[in-house]
C-alpha cells in the first residue's frame, strides 16, 4: 500500500514539474539569464570595440562612484522626479476625484485623459519639441502675448529637466487617473452611507475618514510603480535634447545608454544597470511590504 | 425618542416606481418592522428615514417636525447596515467613537495628524473614549477595542455596528436586514438581545427584514410591503390571524397558509363538494380563495370534534417533513388538482393516538370554518359584516 501510495505521490511530483517547466524555463530566459550576464559582465572590462575580455573585479564600481558624470546623471534623475512625481500622483489622485462623481461624461472623460497613454510617445515628444520651440512654439507664442519673456525650455540649463518631466506628467496623468479610478470604485458605497450617519458629511471629511484610508493601496501603487517610471526616463532625452544642454538632462538611463552604446564601456554600462536594477529592487520591495501590511489609518 | 411620520412617500428609480405612496405613524418608544420580499422597497424606505435618499413625493417628520430637507447627522438617526458597514482601516474603538468626534470635535481637531496640536480638546478626547468603553462593555465587546473589523467575527462584528449606533443616543433606530449574515443560532441569540437592546433604551426602532419570523417574534406591529405599497400594518397577531389580503395571509407564517378555491352559494359557500354555511354577505356564484392555516387542519376522525360542521377533503400524502415535536404533512386534494393541502400536526397531541409515522397514503382531512379566512377572487378579504373578529376567533383549533 504505501509502496503504490509514494509512486503515486512521485508520479504527482513530476506532473506538477513538467507543468511548471515551460513557464520556469521562459522565466529563466527572459529575465534570470539576462540579469546574471548583465552582472557578469559588469565584473569585466567587456567593450564592444574589442575581443576578449578580463576580470576586473569590482573596478567598475569603484570607478562608478567616482565618475563626476555618475554623479551628474543621478542629480538630474532627482531633480527631474522631483518635478514629475507630486504632479504625477496629486494631479492623477485629483482628477480621478473629480471625474468619479460625474455620471455625464465621466468615459468620454476618462478616454481623453487616457489617450496620451495610448500614443508612442519618442512620437509625440516631436510635438512637445514644437509647442516648445523657443522661437515659434504655440507656448511661447501665448507667453510673449502676454507680454512675458519667452523661454528656451528645452535649451535652457535651468528649465530644461522641468520641461521634461511636463511631457512626462502628460504621458502619464491618464494612466495613474485610471489606477486610482479603479481603487475608488472598490470603495464600498455602504461606508459612505455609514459615514453620512455618523456624521461625516463634510467632503474634507469623507475624504480623509473613507476616501484617502480605503484608496491607500491604490495609492502605494502609484507611488511605486510612477517612482520607477521616474527613473526610466530614456525616450523624450533621447529624442529632444540627447542629454544637453551641458549635460544638464543627462539623466540616469541615458547615461547608462551612452556608456554603453555611444562609448562601447560595455563593462561600466553593465555596472549601471547593475545599480538601476537595485534601485528599482528597493522599490518594488517598499511596495510588497506595505501592501503586505495591514492598512492604518 | 421620537415619533416618526412618513406622509404619501414615492420615489423612482429609473422609471421603475420602488414606492408607491407610504404612509405610516410609529409612536414614539414602538419597534415596526417594515417586512416584504426582496425588492419591495422596505430598504429604500429605510433610507428615506435616514436621509440617505429622498423621496420624489411625500414628507418625513420626526416629532412632528418636516425633516426632508435635514442631513442624516442633523436628523439624529442611528442605523445598522446588513453587512455592519464598518470602517476596516479604523479599530473597533475608532468605529465606535466616530458618531461623537463627527458630533462633537470641530473640523480643525478632526484633521489628521491634529489630535497632538489641539491638546485643548484631549479632555474631549477622554470622554469619547470613556462613554465608547461604557458602550463597548455593554455589548461585551470592551476586550475587543483595539482590534479591526476583519480580526472579528460576525456575530462580534454585529455588535460594533449595534456599539456605533448606540453611543450617540439617536432619535431613531434603524436596522436594515442586521441578522442576514449571521448564522442561524447566532441569529436567534442576537434577536432576542436588539428586543432587550429595544426594552433597555426605549427608543423608537425601525427594523427592515424579508424574514417574517423576526418581524413577528421582535416587533410591537408590523408593516408588511408589497411592490412598493403598505399591505397592512397591525400588531404580529392581525396580520397572522386577522390578514387584510390573501397576499399578507400567504406571506406571513411558515408552512405556507392553505388556500383553496371556493364558490360562493346561497347562505354559505362550496369548497370541493360540501357546502358550508357562512353568516358572511357574499356575491352568490363569485368565485373565492379559502385560507386555512396548516395547524388548524387535522385528520379526520383524530380530533374531538366541537359538534358543528367541519370541512372535510379527501387527499392523497404525497409528502412529511419531519421536525421533531411536529410534522408537515403534503398533501394533494382529490378533485381540486394542483391544490396543495399543508397540515402541521403535532406528535404530543393530548390524547390523540394517531400514529403519525403510519399515515395511510390516501386519508381525509378536516378543519373548522371557523378557522377559515374567506378572501374575494381580487385577493381582498371578506370579513362577516359588523362581526368581523369576534366571529372569527384569533386562536386557531388545533388537532385535540
Amino acid at each position: 500500500m504505501s509502496a503504490a501510495r509514494g509512486s503515486l505521490a512521485r508520479r504527482r511530483a513530476l506532473l506538477a514539474y513538467a507543468l511548471v517547466a515551460p513557464a520556469s524555463v521562459l522565466i529563466l530566459l527572459i529575465y534570470i539569464g539576462p540579469i546574471i550576464a548583465v552582472i557578469f559582465a559588469s565584473l569585466t572590462d567587456y567593450t564592444l570595440v574589442r575581443d576578449g575580455f578580463s576580470f576586473v573585479g569590482l573596478e567598475n564600481y569603484t570607478a562608478m562612484f567616482a565618475d563626476e558624470a555618475f554623479a551628474n546623471a543621478l542629480r538630474n534623475t532627482v531633480i527631474y522626479a522631483a518635478f514629475f512625481l507630486p504632479g504625477a500622483f496629486f494631479i492623477s489622485l485629483f482628477l480621478a476625484l473629480a471625474i468619479q462623481s460625474r455620471k455625464k461624461f465621466r468615459s468620454v472623460l476618462e478616454v481623453l485623459f487616457f489617450l496620451p497613454v495610448t500614443s508612442t510617445l519618442a512620437a509625440m515628444a516631436l510635438v512637445w519639441a514644437a509647442l516648445m520651440d523657443s522661437r515659434q512654439g504655440v507656448i511661447n507664442n501665448t507667453l510673449t502675448s502676454f507680454g512675458l519673456e519667452p523661454v528656451n525650455f528645452l535649451g535652457d540649463p535651468g528649465f530644461v529637466l522641468a520641461a521634461l518631466a511636463a511631457i512626462s506628467l502628460w504621458s502619464i496623468i491618464g494612466f495613474n487617473m485610471v489606477l486610482f479610478l479603479a481603487g475608488l470604485t472598490a470603495i464600498p458605497r455602504n461606508l459612505y452611507d455609514a459615514a453620512a450617519i455618523d456624521g461625516a458629511d463634510h467632503p474634507v471629511d469623507r475624504f480623509f475618514r473613507v476616501t484617502w484610508p480605503m484608496l491607500a493601496p491604490t495609492s502605494v501603487f502609484v507611488a511605486v510603480t510612477t517612482s520607477i517610471t521616474a527613473f526610466k526616463l530614456f525616450d523624450t532625452v533621447a529624442v529632444l535634447t540627447k542629454g544637453g544642454p551641458a549635460r544638464s538632462s543627462e539623466v540616469f538611463l541615458y547615461l547608462t545608454f551612452l556608456e554603453g552604446f555611444e562609448y562601447f564601456n560595455m563593462g561600466y554600462a553593465a555596472a549601471l544597470s547593475v545599480f538601476f536594477l537595485g534601485l528599482i529592487f528597493v522599490f518594488a520591495l517598499i511596495q510588497t511590504l506595505l501592501s503586505d501590511r495591514r492598512i492604518n489609518s | 425618542m421620537a415619533r416618526l411620520s412618513l406622509q404619501g412617500i414615492r420615489k423612482s428609480f429609473a422609471r421603475t416606481e420602488i414606492l408607491k405612496g407610504i404612509t405610516l405613524d410609529v409612536e414614539d418608544g414602538e419597534f415596526i418592522s417594515l417586512v416584504g420580499a426582496s425588492g419591495c422597497g422596505k430598504s429604500t424606505l429605510l433610507r428615506i428615514i435616514a436621509g440617505l435618499e429622498h423621496p420624489d413625493e411625500g414628507s418625513v417628520s420626526i416629532d412632528g417636525k418636516p425633516v426632508d430637507e435635514a442631513s442624516p447627522k442633523a436628523r439624529n438617526v442611528a442605523m445598522v447596515f446588513q453587512d455592519y458597514a464598518l470602517y476596516p482601516h479604523m479599530t473597533v474603538a475608532q468605529n465606535m467613537a466616530m458618531p461623537l468626534i463627527m458630533g462633537r470635535l470641530p473640523m480643525r481637531a478632526r484633521l489628521p495628524g491634529m489630535r497632538l496640536l489641539t491638546p485643548g480638546f484631549a479632555p474631549l478626547r477622554r470622554e469619547i473614549a470613556t462613554q465608547v468603553e461604557t458602550v463597548a462593555r455593554q455589548l461585551r465587546i470592551d476586550h475587543l477595542l483595539e482590534r479591526k473589523p476583519a480580526q472579528l467575527s460576525g456575530g462580534q462584528r454585529q455588535r460594533v455596528a449595534l456599539g456605533r449606533a448606540l453611543v450617540r443616543n439617536p432619535h431613531l433606530f434603524l436596522m436594515d436586514e442586521p441578522l442576514s449574515n449571521l448564522d442561524a443560532k447566532l441569529r436567534v441569540q442576537v434577536r432576542q438581545e436588539i428586543v432587550e437592546l429595544h426594552q433597555n433604551t426605549g427608543l423608537t426602532f425601525v427594523y427592515v427584514t424579508h424574514d417574517q419570523v423576526e418581524a413577528m417574534t421582535m416587533s410591537n406591529r408590523v408593516a408588511l410591503l408589497q411592490e412598493g405599497r403598505l399591505l397592512q400594518v397591525g400588531t404580529p397577531d392581525d396580520l397572522y390571524s386577522d390578514p387584510d389580503s390573501l397576499s399578507v395571509a400567504r406571506f406571513i407564517g411558515s408552512p405556507e397558509i392553505n388556500v383553496l378555491p371556493a364558490q360562493a352559494r346561497a347562505g354559505g359557500f362550496e369548497v370541493g363538494d360540501q357546502f358550508i354555511p357562512v353568516p358572511h354577505q357574499l356575491e352568490l356564484g363569485s368565485d373565492l380563495f379559502l385560507a386555512v392555516r396548516p395547524e388548524g387542519v387535522m385528520v379526520a376522525g383524530a380530533g374531538a370534534r366541537d359538534g358543528r360542521q367541519m370541512v372535510t377533503l379527501a387527499v392523497t400524502r404525497t409528502g412529511m417533513e419531519d421536525l421533531g415535536g411536529e410534522i408537515i404533512l403534503h398533501t394533494a386534494v382529490k378533485g381540486l388538482p394542483g391544490i396543495d393541502l399543508r397540515a402541521r400536526l403535532q406528535k404530543e397531541a393530548g390524547g390523540v393516538d394517531l400514529d403519525l409515522r403510519n399515515l395511510p397514503l390516501d386519508l381525509n382531512l378536516s378543519f373548522s370554518p371557523r378557522s377559515c379566512r374567506l378572501f374575494a377572487a381580487s385577493g381582498a378579504r371578506i370579513r362577516a359584516g359588523a362581526e368581523r373578529a369576534a366571529s372569527l376567533p384569533t386562536s386557531l383549533e388545533s388537532v385535540g
